[in-house]
């Protein structure tokens, strides 16, 4: 699993009708001290995630295995809105 | 499987219904001699390690295996604590 930010949605009309009614949106993963790493994913949001939160997104088969995604083809999923990180060093 | 030491936790209310009651934790892993490899990463717990402890972890879809709710959405999870650093032993 990795944590990342939301950068924006993606509005989708024709898609797979296994894919409707999901949202999906687009992370960036970053770092724990919060920078961003290189890249973005397209994810399928389970958990109500906003603009600028912090997530915890699942990648590959699991992804599926979320509350809402049975079935679905997807391999990226928000599971979580991260409220608080601690870590040392 | 690889070994690490879990480094942090995450804290997350708003979650997906199958994770209710987990317990996230950030976790770094670490090569045969125990050296940091790579960046830190996000793991689901399944043996109630806590922080500073040295643990292995089981990625994809055999991650969720260790939960008996079958359908569990993550692809990391603790599955082992390793007693000590003295207990990893190289041929």
């Amino acid at each position: 699993m990795i944590i990342a930010r939301i950068l924006g949605t993606v509005v989708s009309t024709q898609k797979d009708e296994r894919l409707l009614g999901k949202k999906l949106l687009i992370v960036k993963p970053i770092n724990l001290d919060g920078t961003d790493q290189s890249g973005y994913l397209v994810s399928v949001d389970t958990v109500g995630a906003g603009f600028h939160e912090k997530v915890i997104v699942v990648g590959g088969s699991s992804a599926r295995m979320a509350e809402g995604n049975k079935d679905c083809p997807v391999d990226s999923a928000i599971i979580g809105v991260i409220d608080e990180i601690d870590f040392t060093t | 499987m690889q070994i690490a030491r879990v480094i942090g936790t995450v804290v997350s209310t708003m979650k997906n219904a199958s994770l209710e009651g987990r317990k996230f934790l950030i976790v770094q892993t670490l090569d045969a001699d125990l050296k940091p490899k790579g960046s830190p990463t996000i793991a689901l717990d399944a043996v109630g390690a806590g922080e500073g402890e040295l643990v292995f972890w089981c990625r994809g879809k055999e991650a969720s295996f260790p939960f008996k709710r079958d359908e569990t959405p993550t692809d990391c999870t603790i599955v082992g604590i390793i007693d000590s650093d003295a207990h990893v032993f190289q041929g």
